[in-house]
């Protein structure tokens, strides 16, 4: 009974809040992984794009719940989805051709796209604080949880609750969702292909008849719907603040490059790494403890490996190791 | 002539590496482009392939011209090229090679594919693998693959022996004798002149830029002055 | 020359610009301004070095100010005794071992080889959380429970500010040196990604560690380098001298009570004046000096070389430089020049705020300033940092005055116009972010361009 006890908590406090955080990250660092394989440049914007995409679903969601629109149960958010993507696709390409284009014929530095991406970044995050305030904003609507602490205690009649929030299922499940339409397309369509082909090697696509700007479009439309998603999932867990995204960038930094940049599958596992690393280095296991070890052997003190205060810490820790020893990523498989 | 460039002259920043250079070639013929390192052979291919920005002088295949085309143009009209490196797609697996190679083809890509695996059967073995994972030979032979996939007229290969074995550069001449025997022109530029010019009907010799000696294999082969100095010995 | 013209040109209008701010707004702005301006080109310098000089692109600026802020505080505030007692041996007994451990993780890294070297060195690193935990946790806890309103933080060593910027700059480059060794050979993009992120937890450190630093408590009231107001206010000669400034305006009044009235109130506005410019003094000392040596080490064979190895590192290589180790060098050297514009910082806000480090503002806009002003140039990194300072202070009462002119027939209850004024700190990121563009676009090397030294 205390060994199902000390799993339900553990499943409580470790694995759902990782598995959600986790999602939430592997589809940020997709993005950046994108961005990374197909324009070759590191994009520090990447954290106010997501917060100008939730910003432009929150705007949506309002308008929808004001004229009385909603899906029951489910967030209003959802059916904001596609009109946040078109706002951000539309902003992304906006930047792509008054900005990024020019660095990219004049084949500039990776580290002259990076500072460039600052400037957009600068921009962005000034846009999304003007227009929407830089205030905590609230959009979930429906059913907050799918089943709470306390109905699962009488349900089960464990001691230890489980509670599931609705938007850790959704975050959950339109993350493997988008992320198995993402490697369908990239792995068995044609325009997939030829966008690995590009990211593996720019002039032999441009020989084999690959047309260069179709791809860099495409790609930035996949990553303003992998932005837009990203940005909405965590809006809606969390709420939406405009700097908390920009906070996101660092450990989604950090799942990039562990999962190998420009490797999207390496990336949707090494948001997985960060998330459960970060979650279970964090955990105060001293409830565990008490209910698996025997009465004399239980820990008095709360048996954290480092406060959450240091989060960053374990994100840096991460990806020093990573850089150091297997600096092409800890995962082997196809680079885009 | 099937393919011709005529009056070649281009390089870079201002500084001509080639100067005047003509080549042809008819279907069905290997011709080969010799001469020592920095005659401006690889610049002679760019040239032709439209990828060297200041150049001058005519294209034409068929009889069509095609010296304002751009190079992604230039391809569709039926001329494909191999690099000398990076001339295939590491990441991806060696069918996945092929299938960008028929990225312009509009034909059954399937067929094509067998077709390929026919003519280079070791690579059916492995057309799941990534392609960076191949053998030096095994790669070249996917890189003539893809060049191959979209049924060319013209096939121009960039030094395809470069960095191989002995053993495996005859296999790759062997395979481009049976890409000949498709009726199609393979203009070649290499660094193994000897071996070169005993499977290609005719060769040009390339010298500071300009053409220095033309002709038929044989007679370049066993002229006694080019032996001396472009064949050693 | 011409390049000489331009900084001439460059800095008249800057100064311009900084005396009708005086007329127009006060001169307690323009001082106020001025002084941040130059504490900012000091940070900008530092910078410039790393990036300017050698190419090097370092994220964590916001980590450095930090480090140096916090020296302030170990520096210039008096020790907490009873904080001491209660801790003071375990803090400094784990700070030995804290360092051992580092040093012996270096050593083995260096100096040995065995089999299963790679899994020590990791089992160590991992370990060393843990350690500190078990033997600076209690001091940790005491320390913190001694007054915890008003103290609770072991509190300095209660020598002169000024000192702390020194300490700060050696902090600095102590951490630069440890991240170098661990960052430093990355490629560039990583580089930048991993010193953003040493950044963060540099912040959640002096954040975090309350018995250090008092953390989010925040630590006010520090010494200064400079007199108090109040005391100025009461001091004889000080009441002279702005006596005999305004001597005639002073004597055109005719009533004593007013007069004396009027020269209390002259000497209340002018000690805050003599306060800020007492400080620019100091910053224009310390600016002064650091840009003298900075021009001779870029003139000198050392600058040739970083020069050379940035345009042409595997060139450099060749020749047989040691480029990690010159890179480490400069970012040492770099990191502790923003080290000590940490410190001054801190030193002229008179209070320490770790909550206040954000990466936007603190590593960002000295970014910005540096591309601005000009890579690879003193001059430019200088006047980089005068733009964008001015440009972040006087764009808010600009937009301002624009709003209220484009909007002027709007009604001031409207809901749009009350919004737009509410967002008007957020107009300079959006200023900052498109003259970064247009500069990288029309002026990649920044307003005052790197000069090309002639040998």
């Amino acid at each position: 009974m205390d060994f199902i006890n000390s799993i339900v908590l553990l499943c409580n406090f470790l694995i759902i809040p990782a598995l959600t955080y986790g999602s939430q990250l592997a589809l940020g660092a997709i993005g950046v992984t994108l961005i990374y394989g197909v324009l070759r440049f590191a994009n520090f914007a990447y954290g106010d794009l997501m917060a100008f995409a939730t910003m432009s679903v929150i705007l949506v969601t309002w308008y929808l719940q004001s004229i009385g629109v909603n899906l029951g149960v489910l967030p209003t958010a959802l059916i904001a989805l596609p009109f946040g993507i078109i706002a951000t696709i539309a902003i992304s390409l906006f930047f792509d051709k008054t900005v990024f284009k020019y660095y990219r014929e004049k084949k500039s530095d990776p580290v002259i796209l990076i500072v460039v991406s600052l400037g957009v970044m600068f921009i962005l995050n000034a846009l999304v604080r003007i227009i929407i305030g830089p205030g905590d904003v609230v959009f979930m609507d429906g059913a907050r949880f799918i089943i709470k602490a306390r109905e699962f205690k009488d349900l089960t009649g464990f001691d230890e609750g489980l509670a599931l929030k609705s938007t850790q299922l959704i975050t959950f499940l339109t993350t493997i969702a988008t992320a198995s339409l993402l490697f369908y397309f990239l792995n068995k369509t044609k325009t997939g292909k030829s966008m690995r082909a590009y990211s593996d090697n720019e002039d032999l696509a441009l020989l084999s008849g690959i047309d260069p700007n179709k791809i860099i479009t495409l790609t930035w439309v996949l990553v303003s719907i992998l932005a837009t998603v990203a940005g909405t999932l965590y809006g809606l867990d969390k709420s939406f603040k405009p700097l908390a995204y920009w906070n996101n960038l660092l450990p989604i930094f950090a799942a990039t490059i562990v999962g190998g940049i420009g490797n999207p599958l390496g990336a949707f596992y090494g948001g997985f790494v960060i998330a459960f690393t970060e979650i279970a280095l964090t955990y105060a296991y001293k409830k565990f403890f008490v209910y698996i070890l025997p009465e004399h052997l239980e820990p008095n003190s709360l048996v954290q490996y480092i406060s959450t205060d240091y989060k960053f810490a374990i994100s840096f820790a991460i990806l020093v190791i990573v850089l150091i020893y297997r600096p092409n990523g800890i995962f082997k498989g196809k680079v885009i | 002539m099937y393919f011709s460039a005529k009056n070649l002259t281009g390089g870079y920043g201002g500084v001509n590496i080639i100067e005047d250079c003509s080549f042809e070639v008819d279907q069905g013929e290997i011709v080969s482009i010799l001469g020592p390192n920095g005659a401006g052979k690889s610049t002679a291919m760019k040239a032709i392939l439209g990828i060297l920005n200041n150049s001058s002088g005519e294209v034409s295949l068929n009889g069509q011209d095609i010296t304002k085309l751009k190079t992604q143009d230039r391809i569709k009209s039926g001329i494909s090229f191999v690099p000398q490196t990076n001339n295939i797609f590491t990441e991806l697996t060696v069918q996945e090679n092929l299938e960008m190679g028929a990225f312009l083809f509009d034909g059954d890509i399937n067929k094509r594919i067998n077709e390929m695996y026919t003519l280079f059967p070791i690579i059916k073995e492995k057309k799941d693998q990534s392609a960076g994972e191949l053998s030096g030979g095994q790669r070249q032979q996917v890189a003539l693959a893809r060049a191959l996939m979209t049924n060319p007229k013209v096939l121009m290969l960039d030094e395809p022996t470069a960095g191989v074995s002995p053993i495996v550069m005859d296999e790759i001449f062997q395979h481009i004798l049976n890409i000949k025997k498709q009726n199609i022109a393979v203009l070649m530029v290499e660094q193994n002149a000897r071996q070169a010019l005993e499977i290609s009907d005719r060769g040009y010799i390339l010298v500071t830029g300009k053409n220095a000696y033309e002709g038929n294999g044989d007679y370049l082969l066993n002229d006694s002055e080019i032996r001396k100095s472009f064949l050693g010995g | 020359m011409r390049n000489n013209l331009d900084i001439k040109i460059a800095f008249s209008i800057m100064a311009l610009l900084l005396i009708m701010v005086g007329f127009l707004q006060s001169w307690g702005v323009a001082l106020s301004i001025i002084n941040l301006c130059l504490i900012s080109a000091v940070m900008t310098m530092g910078v410039n070095m790393q990036w300017g000089y050698s190419g090097l692109i370092n994220f964590g600026v916001m980590g450095f100010l930090a480090i140096g802020g916090a020296a302030t505080i170990i520096v210039s505030v008096p020790p907490v005794p009873e904080a001491w007692d209660a801790g003071g041996n375990g803090i400094i007994l784990s700070g030995i071992l804290l360092a051992i451990l580092i040093y012996s993780i270096f050593f083995i890294h260096k100096k040995t080889k065995f089999k299963f070297k790679n899994y020590i060195i990791f089992f160590l690193v991992i370990s060393i959380i843990p350690i500190m935990k078990i033997i600076a946790g209690p001091s940790i806890e005491a320390i913190e429970s001694i007054n915890s309103a008003t103290t609770g933080f072991l509190g300095g060593f209660n020598l002169p500010i000024i000192f702390s910027w020194f300490v700060g700059a050696i902090f600095a480059g102590m951490i630069a040196f440890v991240i170098g060794k661990v960052c430093l050979g990355l490629r560039s993009d990583y580089l930048a990604i991993a010193t953003l992120l040493i950044s963060g937890i540099v912040i959640s450190v002096v954040k975090h560690e309350e018995w250090l630093t008092r953390g989010v408590k925040n630590v006010i009231g520090l010494k200064r380098p400079v007199p108090y107001e109040v005391n100025l206010q009461n001091s004889e000669w000080f009441i002279k001298l702005i006596e005999y400034l305004h001597s005639s305006k002073l004597s055109s009044i005719e009533i004593i009570e007013e007069r004396s009235a009027m020269l209390s109130d002259l000497v209340i506005s002018s000690s805050g004046v003599f306060v800020k410019l007492s400080f620019s003094l100091i910053f224009s000392i310390v600016l002064i000096t650091l840009l003298i040596f900075s021009e001779r080490a870029l003139k000198s064979p050392w600058g040739r070389m970083m020069r050379a190895i940035r345009d042409n590192e595997d060139a450099a290589k060749a020749m047989g430089k040691n480029v990690v180790k010159r890179h480490l060098h400069i970012f040492i050297i770099g990191s502790a020049i923003i080290g000590f514009s940490g410190a001054m910082l801190v030193t002229y806000d008179g209070l320490f705020t770790p909550a206040s480090y954000q990466p936007l503002r603190y590593t960002f806009i000295i970014w910005v300033m540096v591309l601005l002003g000009g890579t690879g140039n003193n001059y430019g990194a200088i006047l980089g940092a005068f733009v964008v300072w001015f440009i972040w202070i006087e764009s808010a009462p600009f937009a301002l005055f624009i709003i209220n002119i484009v909007l002027s027939h709007v009604d001031s209850g409207n809901e749009f116009k009350i919004h737009l004024i509410e967002s008007i700190p957020y107009f300079r990121y959006l200023m900052m972010g498109l003259g970064l563009l247009v500069v990288m676009r029309y002026r990649p090397k920044g307003l005052l361009p790197e000069k090309i030294i002639k040998n």
